[in-house]
């Protein structure tokens, strides 16, 4: 079930960049808290923003944390251009109308003994969420987060009180220097891998994840408009044809994609 | 508050809609895909993905491109199949409170009416939109809609295959659209649906690339609404048959921009993209307008400019 609710910024932090972490909550408590019950880690918001000059369509951004409690929905929001620039300048008691929850999220079940968590930049936001559901369901993930340098990681705190965090930042200012691909954690024991982050970021980490034979799922986030299986300009060229990633991914298995360096 | 104003309308030959607002091929899906937040049984008509002979993969990644006020698509027609629409899709909606109106495409005349005597089978389909429009495919499409020959050719093969109504939809990008519109007329369309998409482009100059895979595409949303209001009045003075108005419409206020310049129903396409309850809330701000307007029939109201 997908609901189109309106929700209220409750509070808004900067992360540095002009990035934002974004606390919402609905304004229908019975249909909001119906609503983040459903939504499972990986899934995505599509969020009106007022236009302007530029923008006109909804900005899909991916859930980073529910709590079904006290009825909050956490965005991290990349300052990208003109809608997520409004966005991370809000104020709170602004109301924003969110379609949710969206797209199919990671799965996993409790088999998995050691999962690797890989994201880089925006793509650590839907790994809290993750991290938060295995602990819940008795696994303890390994995380592996990588950022152009500290100032700009995220939710490593949090994480940390998950599962083991490691760092790798481009200049060496937090963590190993270099790519998260080239860190050493990479190279340890892991039964499967779950992804969020820059595309060729993805592409490495899964072609890793291929020959070692490791289940890998990674999340993408192709330009789209609907957020609904609708409009089809999101597609993925999959072993199954063009197929959406509002609808059928984000999340993929990689065994399911066609990528080329793989 | 509104119930003495009657929004229905008979467009003639079997499709009679309970209200004006229809949900345009390819921003709706089949309905389904909204189910969850639009009550499907209220609209006037779905009408459901273009839907062509054979599965079509559609153009590759990237299809889309933001433009103020507005998009580009360059989709391509991706869909399953006209059997694929038989067998799997219209068992799921055939049982809503709502006429269902299939758009069909096609690359040669035959395709056509192939798929319209498939879809004879089916009796919710009440009418089919034959689409000589669409600016994305290289073969077909929009080919047809550009000349007087070629919307008279696709027009008369479809009337052979398709006893039910027959909505064409017609192309913006033509010199002047009511001489397409008069040639849909005469070959024997029942109403006439415009505007499809203009063709546009976009390009990246980081990448100094263009952004759509297939370098153009179609523009849709309210940046077009007033060429489509334009169009749609030049036409509904042309032809006798209905005409039903879309391009950019947002809200209610939208709407009744395009009956009073002459459309007997509308269709809502992009505003799903933006706001995915648009259709029924149009259907609302309609009714309110008339009763704030002491309107009872639309009819008092259309084609009025």
């Amino acid at each position: 079930m997908k609901y189109l609710l309106d929700f209220t910024l409750t509070d808004i932090h900067p992360t540095g960049a002009g990035d934002a972490m974004l606390r919402l909550t609905p304004v229908d408590p019975v249909r909001g808290g119906n609503a983040l019950r459903q939504v499972s880690a990986g899934q995505f918001v599509n969020i009106h923003v007022p236009q302007s000059h530029s923008t006109f369509l909804r900005r899909p951004i991916s859930i980073c944390d529910v709590c079904t409690d006290t009825l909050t929905l956490t965005l991290f929001v990349k300052d990208a251009g003109a809608a997520t620039h409004t966005l991370c300048n809000a104020n709170s008691g602004e109301q924003f109308n969110i379609l949710l929850p969206l797209g199919n999220g990671f799965s996993f079940d409790s088999s998995i003994k050691s999962p690797l968590l890989v994201a880089g930049g925006v793509g650590i936001a839907p790994m809290l969420f993750l991290a938060k559901q295995m602990k819940k369901a008795g696994i303890t993930p390994t995380m592996l987060l990588g950022a152009v340098s500290a100032d700009r990681l995220i939710l490593t705190e949090k994480l940390s009180e998950l599962g083991e965090v490691n760092i790798a930042t481009n200049d060496g200012s937090a963590g190993e220097r270099g790519l998260v691909t080239e860190h050493s954690a990479l190279q340890r024991q892991w039964d499967s891998i779950y992804c969020c982050g820059p595309l060729p970021m993805m592409k490495a980490v899964a072609g890793e994840a291929l020959k070692k034979e490791i289940s890998c799922q990674v999340s993408l986030e192709n330009v789209m408009a609907c957020g609904l299986g609708a409009c089809l300009c999101c597609v993925e060229d999959t072993r199954h044809g063009n197929v959406c990633v509002c609808k059928e991914g984000p999340v993929f298995n990689i065994k399911e994609l066609k990528w080329q360096t793989m | 508050m509104a119930d003495n104003v009657n929004l229905a309308c008979n467009l003639g030959r079997g499709l009679t809609i309970a209200n004006p607002v229809m949900s345009a091929s390819g921003t709706f899906g089949y309905g389904t895909e909204f189910a969850d937040i639009v009550d499907l049984n209220r609209l006037g008509a779905i009408i459901v993905k273009g839907t062509t002979l054979s599965p079509r993969e559609g153009n590759p990644y990237p299809r889309m491109a933001e433009t103020p006020s507005g998009m580009l698509n360059a989709v391509g027609l991706q869909n399953k199949g006209v059997d694929f629409f038989v067998e799997n899709i219209y068992p799921q909606i055939k049982d809503y409170d709502t006429p269902i109106i299939v758009n069909v495409s096609g690359s040669s005349p035959e395709d056509y009416a192939e798929v319209c005597r498939r879809l004879s089978s089916l009796p919710k389909v009440v009418a089919v939109e034959i689409n000589i429009s669409c600016p994305n495919v290289k073969q077909g499409g929009m080919a047809f809609g550009t000349t007087c020959h070629g919307a008279e050719l696709i027009t008369s093969t479809a009337r052979a295959a398709w006893n039910r109504h027959l909505i064409v939809k017609l192309s913006p990008n033509v010199t002047d659209i009511t001489e397409i519109a008069c040639a849909a007329e005469a070959s024997g369309a029942d109403s006439l649906s415009l505007v499809n998409t203009f063709l546009g482009m976009a390009i990246d100059v980081e990448k100094r690339r263009p952004v759509l895979s297939t370098i153009t595409g179609g523009l849709s949303g309210p940046c077009i609404r007033p060429i489509a209001v334009r169009m749609v009045w030049q036409v509904a003075k042309a032809v006798k048959i209905p005409v039903i108005g879309l391009g950019g419409i947002m809200n209610g206020r939208d709407a009744l921009e395009f009956i009073m310049a002459g459309a007997s129903a509308i269709e809502i396409g992009t505003a799903n993209f933006v706001y995915p309850d648009v259709t029924t809330r149009v259907i609302d701000e309609i009714t309110d307008w008339c009763s704030r307007h002491s309107v009872t029939s639309l009819s008092e109201i259309r084609g009025i400019i």
